[in-house]
């Protein structure tokens, strides 16, 4: 465990969080030829550890992830959580996804109560843990509004509380917060990071944004252009407790930004490449 | 598999894209022509004075009120039937009897309607398998059914039940389908991630998105269920409404003809506004919009 991982997460048992062992994904599409999303994709992540995984736009990332959470079988390789091989949804995982999956017909409340009213969990005690994480997401007073009378950056709040209710001791983010603007996405970041340390999950946060990959990650994983698969695993030994608008300032993440995006480039214009092959 | 062209779009512009044809007719309903209301009412009134107006003139006239009846016979007709009852009871007895039929018809297609809809829109193997049979159904023309039903059932309640059950269920069915189909995956996916078991994810996930595409349907539905309960008591019946006005017809009785219109009209309009209040409890959690309820209907 490198000294940079959340230190909570070095007292979980052995073994990976997550491991992924060349696996590919192939999907059936209506021309018949089958499409490879990702291929050969073999990575660990360590329990309580940060990833986060860049690479070019639709190269497949947001497929590794639902590997991971048991939404897709992998067609070939292994994929084990905690040890055991996914077979279904593995006990523990969350999952934020890109676009809004908070439900429009719930209040907040009713929102963040749900994953622990789907495990059985009593009204009384769900909605008095739900109270709690919209507290610590910084939504008290919105319990009874409803999801179109909040922003998307609150939407977002009621989406992370929602899954993060559930203690998931692997927590996947597609994206989570690629619709938002430039500051309401920086605020997010940080809050996600202080609601993350401490709780001991293994993070694999898929992004564009080369400065939220590297502002928040313990690794970032450079994947291929399409199909994907591992190209490159930068370590990024910058300080915790970070604040993103702040570390991105220093020498030493313009550094590994020059080093994560030399390794991206290549691939981002194989990418371009294809689109204005395939647009001409 | 294409059972989704049947479907009544739902109305209400938060819900999903209902085609472009439909929302303009709603919105003509609606009154959106910038007028205020007062003048707009003002010539509904002066409409419906010029229409009755018209009527009662030409059948006192050219036209012959044997055939065509007038507007005061018929008000005279209503008159008798609510004060002094039909030759079958009471009015209001005939009423309840019908709109009891109707709502049983009602319910049950509904719920029979909900339910299949919902289960095929989530099982695209068993929706495929059955497509041919359930668009042939559709296609049958389901009101001559009502013969076979007395035939069936006898002259009781049941047999108009059944006939509004079947008129029903396939207008709430196709709208349930698409409902069920049109689930938006997102949902789906973290709700199971959240740990929703089969059931639990039915009802708290695929029910609710369905609701618009179900409740647009009830407003149709309805009417049918006062159709098909109207049609079965015309093909046999010892009461109701259905019987009155085919007694009327047998006795060449226009204005009966027409009160039992006028009575099952106001009924149907009724039972609209109604459902519409079901609709606005149900959705409560939908942004507010600017448009104004149903009033031109």
């Amino acid at each position: 465990m490198s000294s940079q991982t959340n230190p909570q997460g070095s007292a979980g048992g052995a073994g990976p969080a997550i491991s992924l062992r060349d696996a590919t994904k192939t999907f059936a599409t209506k021309g018949g030829t089958p499409f490879t999303a990702i291929r050969n994709v073999t990575m660990d992540v360590r329990r309580g550890e940060f990833v986060t995984v860049v690479g070019p736009t639709g190269c497949g990332k947001s497929t590794t992830l639902s590997l991971v959470s048991g939404l897709e079988p992998a067609t070939v390789g292994s994929v084990t959580v905690d040890g055991k091989p996914v077979n279904g949804i593995p006990d523990g995982v969350g999952y934020m996804f890109q676009a809004d999956a908070v439900l429009p017909w719930k209040t907040v409340l009713g929102n963040v109560a749900l994953g622990l009213r789907y495990r059985k969990v009593p009204g009384k005690e769900a909605d008095a843990r739900a109270r709690e994480w919209i507290q610590r997401v910084g939504l008290a007073g919105f319990e009874d509004r409803y999801p179109h009378q909040l922003s998307g950056g609150m939407r977002k709040r009621v989406a992370m509380a929602q899954t993060l209710i559930t203690e998931p001791s692997v927590l996947l983010m597609d994206e989570p917060f690629g619709a938002l603007d430039v500051q309401t996405r920086e605020l997010m970041q940080d809050e996600l990071l202080r609601l993350w340390s401490g709780s001991g999950a293994a993070v694999v946060f898929v992004t564009h944004d080369l400065t939220e990959a590297i502002a928040l990650a313990d690794r970032v994983v450079v994947m291929t252009a399409g199909p994907a698969t591992v190209k490159d695993i930068v370590e990024i030994d910058l300080p915790r407790p970070r604040k993103v608008e702040e570390i991105r300032l220093t020498p030493e993440f313009t550094d590994l930004y020059r080093r994560v995006w030399d390794s991206l480039r290549e691939e981002v214009e194989i990418t371009r490449a294809r689109g204005a092959s395939s647009v001409a | 598999m294409s059972l989704d062209q049947h479907v009544t779009a739902p109305t209400d512009p938060a819900g999903p894209a209902p085609a472009g044809g439909s929302v303009r007719m709603w919105d003509f309903l609606r009154g959106r022509t910038g007028h205020s209301r007062i003048t707009v009412n003002a010539v509904r009134v002066l409409l419906v004075v010029f229409w009755l107006g018209s009527w009662e003139l030409a059948c006192r006239t050219i036209m012959d009120p044997f055939y065509y009846s007038r507007p005061s016979q018929i008000w005279h007709k209503l008159v008798i039937w609510f004060t002094d009852g039909t030759s079958h009871g009471s009015i209001w007895s005939n009423i309840a009897v019908t709109l009891e039929e109707a709502v049983y018809g009602f319910v049950l297609g509904v719920v029979l309607g909900v339910v299949l809809g919902v289960i095929l829109g989530r099982a695209p193997f068993l929706s495929e398998v059955l497509a041919p049979f359930i668009k042939g159904a559709n296609a049958i023309p389901r009101i001559v059914l009502a013969s076979l039903f007395v035939i069936w059932f006898g002259l009781g309640m049941s047999s108009k039940v059944a006939t509004a059950l079947v008129l029903v269920f396939f207008a709430v069915f196709f709208n349930a389908f698409q409902g069920a189909r049109e689930v938006d995956k997102n949902l789906v996916d973290n709700a199971r991630i959240l740990g929703a078991g089969r059931w639990a994810l039915m009802r708290t996930i695929i029910l609710p998105s369905a609701t618009s595409w179900i409740l647009a349907s009830m407003h149709v539905a309805f009417g049918f269920a006062l159709i098909g309960a109207i049609v079965g008591e015309f093909t046999g019946a010892d009461r109701g409404m259905g019987l009155l006005i085919n007694q009327a017809q047998g006795n060449f009785d226009a204005p009966g003809v027409y009160a039992g219109m006028l009575v099952i009209t106001v009924v149907a309009l009724l039972a609209e506004w109604l459902i519409t209040q079901l609709e606005k409890r149900l959705t409560a959690w939908r942004p507010q919009t600017t448009t104004t309820p149903a009033t031109g209907i």
